[in-house]
């Protein structure tokens, strides 16, 4: 037990002594969160929308109010050419072209439904569905008051109410600062505790250490207790701020978190010193952790929703830690989950760690 | 059989130690003792094969064959028990540059499970004898590459273990400097600390109780550097040591 | 200087380990965002409470399932187990009759369809929503008695025409690893020569500063290069990503963008002085940015307008829109003039900052 303080007590000296980690202990999950839950958002709103208006009538000039009045809607460009619209597509000008054929208010009031053609830039495909979506839903509403004009009696229908619950406004931020917080953890986890053994191979010092008497375990308890502590310090930091600066409500048990965030720690601890023990520079090193990092966290669920992966993806992401703790975050901090709905996660998780401490373990040699 | 055994107070014991890599034999069949309390000189150009050997005494790395034995315990199966008698310093230098020097003290220290209080007082008393005793709250990467040589030193003994390996300890270091250095490695002798060292200088050799020299991972001599000197007919031991590197070259041409 | 860049080659490929991620990471990432990776919401799990289940509830549940967007379809006892269920986490989105459902459709009180989602995923949930209503709405007009249609609109998906998701992944793949490799693998490996005292080795020796970093750099732009055209090669023939513009230009466009990614990580080494300070500056100049303010991912339009005004000196923003228009949208210099030109000064800017840095060092 004393071996291991003396180990902890040396890299908390180190950790702080350098000038370049405070601010990144801190700093980092300040912009994280600023950036990140500003940044990172499919809510789409101000949509550029080029109008080309060849009927010029009451009808179309009544559709057409639809959308100026919309908030989604900034109307960038208006002619009869419709080619122009087109280039400016081209260009990345506008979103979204609308077109109006002559003839439209013709068909309108004669009950023959009216074509009005939109073009949408579908590079980025979901974005596309999206303003597509919203489109058709105001060309709908436009529909449904010229048919509330024109038939006497109500039609016989199913009507659509709908609730959003736990996020009523739909805020994506509320959805993102759980995931960021993970984010963050998880990059101090893997980086600074993995790349810490790697760093004492590569300047000689465990050279120095592998020839006393110490233990595999201790030192590698002594080596990753800090950085589970400060990761842990970090947590709590962040979801300080993301309370008091994005008030963010903490619907669930926040001692539950940090009991999830000890166990998910271990694991990309692990992870991080096993990959120090199969490499022998930080360079390496943090390639190899960077590759997994950016697997894990695109597979993750942070970004995309996991639930329409391909079947085996979804396999290869029972692999994936990150995951876990997002789904459990998320489902803690805005839906107030408690223990028994993330007893199997949680299981999973405490295995995992211990599989892969384990293989770290057996992985380090003080012998070459 | 895994208690300790001494054979006529030789605290090393290496038989046709054999250390492989692939095809490249890094040590061909060395046999040595080294003596309790004994200055050992282990020589060679660079690249004969010093730092494997040494590295294999102290457990950093296994053996391919032959029978070795360190304060006692075998190195294929005891190398935790060896461990904790022996101290080591690498030809890399190795204390944490961004800790002071007690620091570093205190971590080697407490490692190696001393009573932090017994730790201060053996730390003021290497650094009293070095006259440094105000540098200790001095971060190392702030102080002169000899300083830090010494204090390496110091590290590495300041457990009092029964063997101290030294692989290079004055390389790149002033002339002054590596005096000051061997004075400290017999004051180290004489507290009873076996000291196996490995050096590429000649002269430093004629410091030594006993020298073993490696040419081409074998150990072509072994002996006093007086009864080396006769038996060579050499001047100094440097002579010594060209004439075995000479007729070695000429075996390999035959 | 042939024999120095030889020596930078020899350096880079025997470490395996680096080039099997080098050009491993570049594929596994086209591969992942090809088919796993998507937007789209599939076979979400929705819960139903049909307290009295009849005829057109069963019709409009399996018109629901059919959809391919859902599955699940367990049915719950009552309301009160909608919230466990999503604390649960599984079920997304519970839909709700209500009892006499039939009886009220044809008595004409037009019953009601509640969707409950689970909005913790407000993009999900919105979604799930807007999926939902469609195919009620479709139903509604298959009873016949729902007014026609006045407007129809037809939509036509320019560029993309089915959406998929690799169109907007491969620029920005492209562009990350042009960065990573260029600017991040250069930045550390002088760095890590200034570490290990070799740098110092080399600047006494005849060698021009200048050849020193060209030497340096000169694998890696080949490196990038060969990267680069290996993602184009493998989205082009397994996922049909086209090059509809000037191949020529793309690449010419790629050279500049690497020749800027360089001068950045020469800069980053200039102002780092070891290896965990230039990975740490790479990762907060050259990572987060590149992945989060360039448009790669999520839309740059909809950010606040402090984070627009940043995303302006971000290189890969400029760089994204480039190989979009060339590729996806097969615009020639002409739409993008300006993009090229902020590009070829940001350059400027990177190399005359180093030489200026690594003049004062050597004074």
């Amino acid at each position: 037990m004393r071996t291991i303080f003396y180990i902890m007590q040396k890299e908390f000296i180190q950790v702080f002594r350098n000038r370049m980690m405070l601010p990144v202990i801190f700093l980092m999950p300040l912009v994280q969160l600023l950036i990140l839950s500003y940044a990172v958002t499919f809510e789409i709103k101000n949509i550029r929308l080029y109008i080309t208006d060849n009927d010029n009538s009451v009808a179309s000039r009544a559709l057409l109010e639809h959308f100026r009045s919309s908030d989604f809607y900034h109307i960038s460009g208006e002619s009869a050419d419709a080619l122009h619209g087109l280039e400016e597509l081209k260009e990345g000008e506008i979103h979204q072209q609308l077109v109006i054929l002559p003839g439209f208010e013709k068909q309108v009031v004669s009950g023959s439904p009216a074509r009005v053609q939109v073009l949408t830039d579908a590079i980025n495909g979901s974005a596309a569905a999206l303003m597509n979506a919203y489109t058709l839903s105001v060309i709908e509403s436009y529909n449904r008051e010229v048919l509330s004009h024109m038939q006497g009696f109500p039609p016989k229908m199913v009507q659509v109410s709908w609730r959003y619950w736990f996020n009523p406004a739909l805020d994506y931020k509320t959805y993102m600062i759980p995931g960021i917080l993970v984010l963050l953890v998880t990059l101090i986890g893997m980086f600074l505790a993995g790349m810490n053994v790697v760093r004492e191979k590569e300047i000689g010092t465990i050279e120095q250490i592998n020839v006393t008497p110490i233990r595999k375990v201790q030192f590698i308890a002594g080596k990753l207790l800090p950085f589970w502590i400060i990761a842990l310090a970090e947590l709590a930091f962040g979801l300080a701020l993301s309370v008091l600066l994005f008030n963010i409500p903490i619907v669930g048990n926040i001692f539950l978190i940090f009991l999830v965030a000890s166990v998910y720690l271990v694991v990309v601890m692990g992870l991080g010193l096993f990959i120090s023990t199969i490499t022998n520079t930080q360079q390496q090193s943090m390639f190899l952790s960077w590759f997994f990092l950016v697997i894990f966290i695109l597979m993750s669920g942070l970004f995309t929703p996991v639930e329409s992966m391909p079947h085996w993806a979804l396999q290869l992401n029972t692999l994936n830690p990150i995951a876990y703790f997002i789904r459990i975050m998320r489902m803690i901090m805005l839906k107030g989950s408690g223990f028994q709905d993330i007893v199997k996660p949680m299981l999973y998780l405490s295995a995992y760690g211990i599989t892969i401490l384990s293989l770290a373990v057996w992985r380090y040699r003080k012998t070459s | 059989m895994y208690e300790a055994k001494e054979n006529n107070g030789n605290v090393i014991e290496a038989v046709d130690l054999v250390k492989r890599f692939g095809n490249f034999v890094a040590n061909d069949r060395l046999t040595f003792s080294v003596q309790r309390g004994e200055i050992f000189g282990f020589l060679g150009a660079n690249g004969a094969g010093k730092t494997t050997a040494i590295r294999i005494l102290c457990g950093l790395s296994k053996p391919t064959s032959g029978q070795i034995r360190v304060a006692g315990y075998d190195v294929y199966t005891r190398t935790e028990k060896i461990k904790q008698r022996i101290g080591y310093m690498s030809q890399r230098f190795s204390l944490y540059e961004d800790l002071t020097v007690w620091e570093n003290f205190r971590f080697f220290g407490g490692i190696y499970r001393m009573k932090s209080a017994l730790i201060r007082e053996r730390a003021d008393q290497m650094l009293g004898r070095l006259g440094i005793l105000e540098l200790s709250d001095a971060v190392i990467a702030s102080l002169p590459p000899g300083i830090r040589q010494k204090l390496a030193f110091s590290v590495a003994i300041l457990h009092k273990p029964e063997i101290v390996f030294l692989d290079e300890p004055t390389g790149g270091v002033d002339p002054v400097t590596r005096r000051q250095f061997w004075e400290m490695i017999y004051e180290a002798a004489a507290t009873g600390i076996t000291v196996f060292v490995t050096t590429h200088y000649m002269d430093e050799a004629e410091y030594c109780n006993r020298v073993s020299i490696m040419v081409d991972g074998k150990i072509e001599a072994l002996d006093t550097p007086e009864q080396l000197k006769k038996t060579y007919n050499a001047g100094s031991m440097n002579d010594v040591f060209l004439k075995l590197a000479r007729r070695n070259e000429e075996q390999m041409k035959e | 200087m042939k024999r120095f860049i030889i020596k930078e080659f020899l350096h880079i490929f025997r470490d395996v380990r680096s080039m099997l991620i080098l050009f491993g990471m570049p594929l596994v990432q086209v591969l992942l965002f090809g088919f796993a990776i998507t937007n789209e919401i599939r076979d979400a799990r929705v819960a139903v409470v049909d307290a009295v289940p009849d005829v057109v509830t069963k019709d409009l549940r399996n018109k629901l399932f059919a959809s391919g967007y859902f599955t699940g379809g367990d049915i719950l006892a009552g309301q009160h187990e909608i919230d466990e269920r999503f604390r649960q986490g599984d079920v997304k989105m519970v839909v709700v009759f209500e009892p006499e459902f039939a009886q009220k459709l044809e008595r004409g009180e037009n019953p009601v369809v509640q969707l409950i989602a689970d909005a913790s995923d407000p993009n999900a949930a919105k979604l799930l929503v807007n999926y939902a209503t469609g195919i009620i709405n479709g139903y509604n007009r298959s009873l016949g008695t729902y007014p026609p249609q006045a407007v129809i609109a037809e939509p036509r998906m320019m560029y993309n025409p089915s959406l998929k998701g690799v169109y907007m992944f491969v620029p920005g793949i492209i562009t990350i690893l042009l960065m990573l490799v260029s600017a991040m693998m250069t930045s550390i490996s002088i760095a890590r020569e200034k570490e290990a005292g070799t740098m110092e080795v080399l600047l006494v020796s005849p060698l021009k500063p200048i050849s020193i970093i060209l030497g340096k750099v000169t694998p890696y732009v080949v490196l990038s290069f060969i990267n680069a055209v290996s993602i184009l090669l493998m989205s082009y023939y397994v996922f049909g990503v086209p090059v509809k513009g000037s191949l020529l230009l793309l690449l010419a466009e790629s050279i500049l963008f690497i020749l800027l990614a360089l001068s950045l990580g020469i800069f980053i080494s200039t102002v780092a002085n070891n290896q965990q300070t230039a990975m740490m500056l790479s990762m907060f100049a050259l990572m987060l940015p590149t992945i989060l303010l360039s448009g790669f991912i999520f839309p740059i339009e909809n950010m606040p307008a402090v984070l627009q005004w940043i995303s302006l000196l971000m290189p890969p923003r400029w760089f994204i829109f480039i190989i979009k228009s060339i590729m996806l949208k097969g615009a020639g210099l002409t739409y993008f003039w300006k993009e090229t030109l902020i590009l070829t000064a940001m350059t400027g800017v990177f190399i005359l900052a180093s030489i200026r840095k690594f003049k004062i060092r050597l004074d």
